[in-house]
């Protein structure tokens, strides 16, 4: 009772045969082998399987896997150019913007959503692009200075 | 074992709803039961029906498909009426997905979008073509949504309010919407609806009677504040109890009307 | 400055030169959190990966008349139906491995339940879905039964009995008291002639930690017949240790990997996860998931616990709080977990940062039947800080006297004797509250401006260990007989009186007899070292330390210097009579051996010494095989 989806994951062509009812999460996670975006709700509260779906920022969980036949799907585990690193990957290390890290990944993603569409956010915009995303060790404050330092590297560069 | 059955139209796939059935709109009500296997149902059904997710003018209403997004509402110059409330919906990962005609069917205490339209008197155009107002879907919720039909509100005729513990994102305390029409200067025929103050987004007749006919400042609106509650039972829940919800809304019906800030 | 470091442990790895303070340093293990490479306990692929789901109670409390999972057995998916039976080891609380405490709560509930939410089948299947829906199709039939979420409801003598082996709701210390008592000087004495007695009480919601990763673990066979097991635990040698216990396997056995935790903050230390995860693994011989969804983190997961505190405080018109009463209740929950230890760490808290002659506290690790409750951030204090300064502030109305002020003469200075009679030291809080009062413009009167942690701290009465009352009222099961009030000396029980000076320790190095045999410390292991040449004192500056003299305070005149020659313990160690001459700092007990003979002492020794000690949980040791 498989189906076969086949997307763009990170910029490479993948086929996957998904279980009825699926969530992209899982399908990411356990069809493909992409670890990087997080369970923490299965209810789209946390933020921490955010994904991108044609550029636009998702929460996996709640994403039939099916629906992205034909899709480009962007990852966390997508985001660096082999050891160069994203500018945002940079600045959450700069900035100790992670904790225990595993709200990081959806963090990022939905970070790089808002960038790649306003590359130069106010401090408001920034907060209401991860409004969805939760985290529970660092605080919100270093991750949204890292976000800023991310926009203001890559306008520098 | 979960079957998932996809159509190319709207209604083949509610023709093909039963008990045992839940049509997925953009997913963030269904997804959240099927990860945690509510026996309730064994089959998902969905479309992939394009004319969903379209925005036309329709006469003097607009017609907004079941599917269009939070996202598509905030990106929408005919719908930026709407804008504050699709905005109030979830983070930008959720609004991506949440649907209009999901929210017209969201547990309490979500469908902060649904309050905005039933102050707007909105209408439900279902798979089958029937029309019926908002209220009445709302009572009885089933049935699968084709499209909303809305008219656009005059001037600054249309209010909404989101009251939530965490900005900017939060579950609703409650959400309050007001269509203040007037006449000759004074509100004639005035709309308002509240969200997560009952089991579904409801009207309050009350506070509309208590406004009929009285100017738009805080003698005139001092009845209606004082009806606020009245013939309303506001569930307890995690966010926040029944009680607190009795208590703080006529400050925010207040806010509400007179477009005051809130602090 | 260059100072130098205590040395006797890890010599060779630590250096002196510490210069991170005030620089930001790159965390190790960011690299992995941004490219999303760090292993979480479920970032590990397994072939043929089971997921477990479980059977849980709707109800507060009530009898399991009987379970029938037959269909539930039958489902497609369904691999394995685990209940309390089939746990070699079914009952264990999480401090017998300190031997704290009574095994008091189930893996697998049999016979009753006593929370929403506790497990009763643990269903191994091949997805998620398959037991879940396994679950869906247990019958169990239960006949509800009375229960109690109140802590002080729980106390009265026809409240339901929560918890079988603590039969009257309360946890059992030192075999004797139904509370964690303190006594110092003498609380009634000291109420009748205090200008004012001032009264309050506080209360704490319990609360989640809600972390972003739920808790859980996978355990996965691996071929020398070891068990891999993943785990989120917070604490990965209290989950081995309660793994090999429960599942009665040597922990030779168990390969525990952890450490990679999605957030914590004390709600993954309860080792529930791991012990099922691995049961489940050997019924199967396959590698087993055992996750909690949101819904359970949020409703199952040990919270931190709820707390009332009652504070009765006698004030002189000059603000001097003279003497102070707490009644503390802890909200344990079903089952007693890390309750039992926070009334302690709590009661080793009071009477808060205040130098007060006359402290008594009777402090309750009550049963209800709630979600239990566990560890979170500064757990056994958080609460009771919050009670305490809250009520600080209620005492300056009363007095009329601003609340900075207040604290600022009643804080603790170098040198006060606290309630549980060790010394205060490194004290800060009077220049903690003087910066406060600076940064928020509050002006201070010039003597609050002076004071000094450094000075007047000791002087006199504040100094030692007054003449305290005792009592024995409150004795195990007392209460629930009678309903004894719990306030302290509130009742009849036998008055006692223990002379000035006494701390109840004759024996042991740490100034308090050790509970039992086998907890007394051993001086030798914890790095005091005597003798001479040794090496000096870890305590205070290095110069006064080196010299053997106990550091001296500016303006403390009436103590003496510790004498020179090889001081061993820190001072608060020794047993100091009041008003006598302290001759020397204590001596290291008779037993301890010399410096030399420490040194050869092998880790291997040590570590074998330790597991041999009377008591010690055999599952500690490895020893056991299977």
């Amino acid at each position: 009772m498989k189906s076969p989806v086949t997307f763009r994951l990170n910029g490479s062509e993948t086929a996957v045969f998904v279980d009825p009812g699926a969530n992209l999460l899982d399908v990411l996670r356990r069809g493909c082998g992409d670890l990087s975006p997080k369970y923490g709700c299965g209810q789209g509260g946390c933020g921490a399987c955010t994904v991108l779906i044609d550029g636009e920022p998702h929460v996996s969980c709640l994403v039939l896997a099916e629906t992205v036949a034909g899709r480009s799907v962007e990852t966390t585990g997508g985001l660096s150019n082999g050891p160069d690193l994203h500018p945002l990957q940079r600045a959450f290390i700069e900035g100790f913007a992670a904790q225990c890290g595993y709200c990081t990944p959806g963090m990022l993603m939905a970070a790089k959503a808002l960038l790649d569409r306003n590359p130069n956010p106010t401090r408001p915009e920034v907060e209401e692009a991860i409004s969805g995303n939760l985290c529970r060790c660092t605080g919100y404050e270093p991750i949204v200075d890292a976000i800023l330092e991310a926009a203001k590297q890559r306008g520098a560069a | 074992m979960l079957e998932v059955q996809t159509y190319p139209t709207i209604g083949e796939a509610a023709g093909a709803m039963d008990d045992q059935a839940r049509f997925l709109g953009g997913g963030t009500l269904i997804m959240n039961r099927v990860n945690y296997g509510d026996p309730r149902f064994n089959r998902i059904v969905r479309t992939t029906d394009a004319s969903l997710a379209e925005i036309r003018v329709e006469g003097e209403r607009l017609e907004v498909g079941a599917g269009v997004t939070m996202a598509a509402i905030l990106a929408s110059r005919d719908l930026d009426f709407l804008a504050p409330a699709a905005r109030a919906v979830g983070g930008p990962a959720i609004r991506n997905m949440a649907s209009v005609g999901g929210n017209l069917m969201a547990p309490h205490p979500y469908g902060d979008l649904a309050v905005a339209l039933l102050a707007l008197d909105a209408v439900v155009r279902m798979a089958s073509g029937e029309e019926l107002g908002l209220e009445d879907f709302l009572a009885r919720r089933n049935g699968v949504v084709r499209s909303l039909l809305v008219r656009r509100p005059r001037g600054d005729e249309f209010r909404f309010r989101k009251v939530s513990r965490v900005k900017p994102k939060g579950v609703s305390v409650m959400s309050m919407a007001a269509h203040l029409t007037r006449s000759a200067g004074r509100l004639s025929g005035v709309r308002v609806a509240y969200g997560a103050m009952a089991s579904t987004p409801v009207r309050v007749r009350a506070v509309e009677s208590a406004l009929e006919g009285v100017s738009l400042d805080h003698a005139g609106i001092a009845a209606a504040l004082s009806a606020a509650t009245e013939g309303l039972d506001p569930p307890d829940d995690p966010i926040a109890s029944g009680w607190y919800r009795r208590e703080v809304a006529p400050v925010h019906l207040r806010r509400l009307l007179l477009g005051e800030d809130a602090r | 400055m260059h100072a130098e470091y205590r040395k006797d442990l890890f010599a060779d790895e630590r250096s002196d030169d510490f210069d991170v303070v005030g620089k930001p340093v790159i965390r190790q293990d960011i690299l992995g959190h941004v490219t999303g490479r760090s292993k979480f306990y479920d970032d590990h692929a397994f072939d043929g990966l089971l997921h477990m789901r479980c059977v849980r109670s709707p109800h507060h409390r009530a009898r399991i008349r009987s379970v029938d999972s037959s269909a539930a057995e039958r489902q497609d998916g369904v691999v394995r139906v685990l209940g309390g039976r089939d746990v070699p080891v079914n009952t264990n609380t999480l401090l017998s491995l300190i031997n704290f405490g009574r095994d008091d709560e189930p893996l697998l509930a049999t016979g009753k339940v006593g929370y929403v939410g506790q497990p009763i089948l643990a269903i191994v299947a091949t997805s998620v879905r398959a037991a879940q829906e396994a679950v869906d199709a247990v019958k169990v039939d239960y006949e509800e039964l009375p229960h109690v979420l109140d802590v002080e409801e729980a106390l009265k003598p026809e409240a339901p009995i929560v918890n079988d082996e603590y039969p009257n709701n309360t946890f059992d210390y030192f075999d004797t008291y139904d509370h964690q008592k303190l006594r110092f000087g003498d609380v009634e004495t000291a109420f009748s002639r205090a200008d004012h007695v001032v009264e309050g009480e506080y209360q704490m919601s319990p609360i989640e930690q809600a972390p972003i990763e739920t808790c859980g673990a996978i355990a996965a066979p691996e071929t020398s017949d070891r068990i891999t097991v993943h785990t989120s635990t917070q604490a990965l040698f209290f989950s081995v240790g309660v793994t090999a216990k429960q599942l009665d396997i040597s922990s030779a056995r168990l390969h525990f990997i952890g450490g990679t935790v999605g957030g914590g903050f004390g709600g993954k230390v309860d080792s529930h996860h791991e012990p099922l995860a691995a049961l489940a693994c050997l019924a199967t011989g396959k590698p087993v998931k055992y996750m909690w969804d949101r819904a359970e983190e949020m409703q199952v997961g040990g919270p931190r616990g709820g707390e009332r505190w009652r504070i009765k405080d006698g004030v002189m018109r000059d603000g001097r709080i003279i003497a102070r009463a707490f009644t503390g209740f802890f909200d344990a929950g079903a089952y007693t977990r890390l309750s039992s230890y926070a009334v302690q760490k709590s009661t080793g808290h009071l009477p808060g940062p205040y130098s007060i002659p006359n402290v008594a506290s009777n402090v309750y690790c009550v049963f209800t039947n709630r979600t239990p409750s566990t560890a979170m951030r500064g757990f056994g204090i958080t609460a009771v800080d919050f009670a305490i300064e809250r009520h600080m502030d209620k005492v300056a109305r009363v007095v009329g006297m601003d609340p900075i002020e207040l604290r600022i003469l009643n804080a603790y200075r170098d040198g006060d004797m606290k309630a549980h009679r060790r010394e205060a030291k490194n004290c800060a809080l009077i220049e903690s509250c003087q910066a406060v009062a600076h940064k928020a413009g509050w002006r201070l009167s010039a003597d609050a401006a002076r004071a000094s942690s450094k000075t007047g701290g000791g002087e006199g009465a504040s100094g030692v260990i007054p003449e305290t009352v005792t009592d024995d009222e409150g004795r195990i099961g007392e209460r629930r007989r009678s309903g004894l009030a719990p306030e302290p000396f509130s009742g009849q029980g036998t008055r006692g009186l223990l002379p000035e000076g006494h701390s109840s320790n004759n024996s042991s190095a740490f100034g308090n007899a050790p509970q039992r045999e086998d907890m007394e410390a051993e001086i030798e292991r914890l790095g005091f070292k005597g003798g001479p040449g040794a090496p000096p004192t870890p305590r205070g500056p290095v110069d006064e330390a080196a010299s053997g003299a106990r550091p001296t305070v500016p303006g403390e005149t009436s103590r003496p210097a510790g004498a020179g020659g090889g001081p061993t313990l820190p001072a608060a160690y020794a047993q100091r009579p009041a008003g006598t001459v302290d001759q020397s700092i204590a001596q290291p007990p008779a037993q301890e051996p010399a410096a030399a003979e420490v040194e050869s002492d092998s880790a291997t020794t040590h570590f074998q010494r330790g597991v041999r000690r009377p008591g010690v949980s055999r599952f500690i040791s490895g020893s056991r095989r299977r």
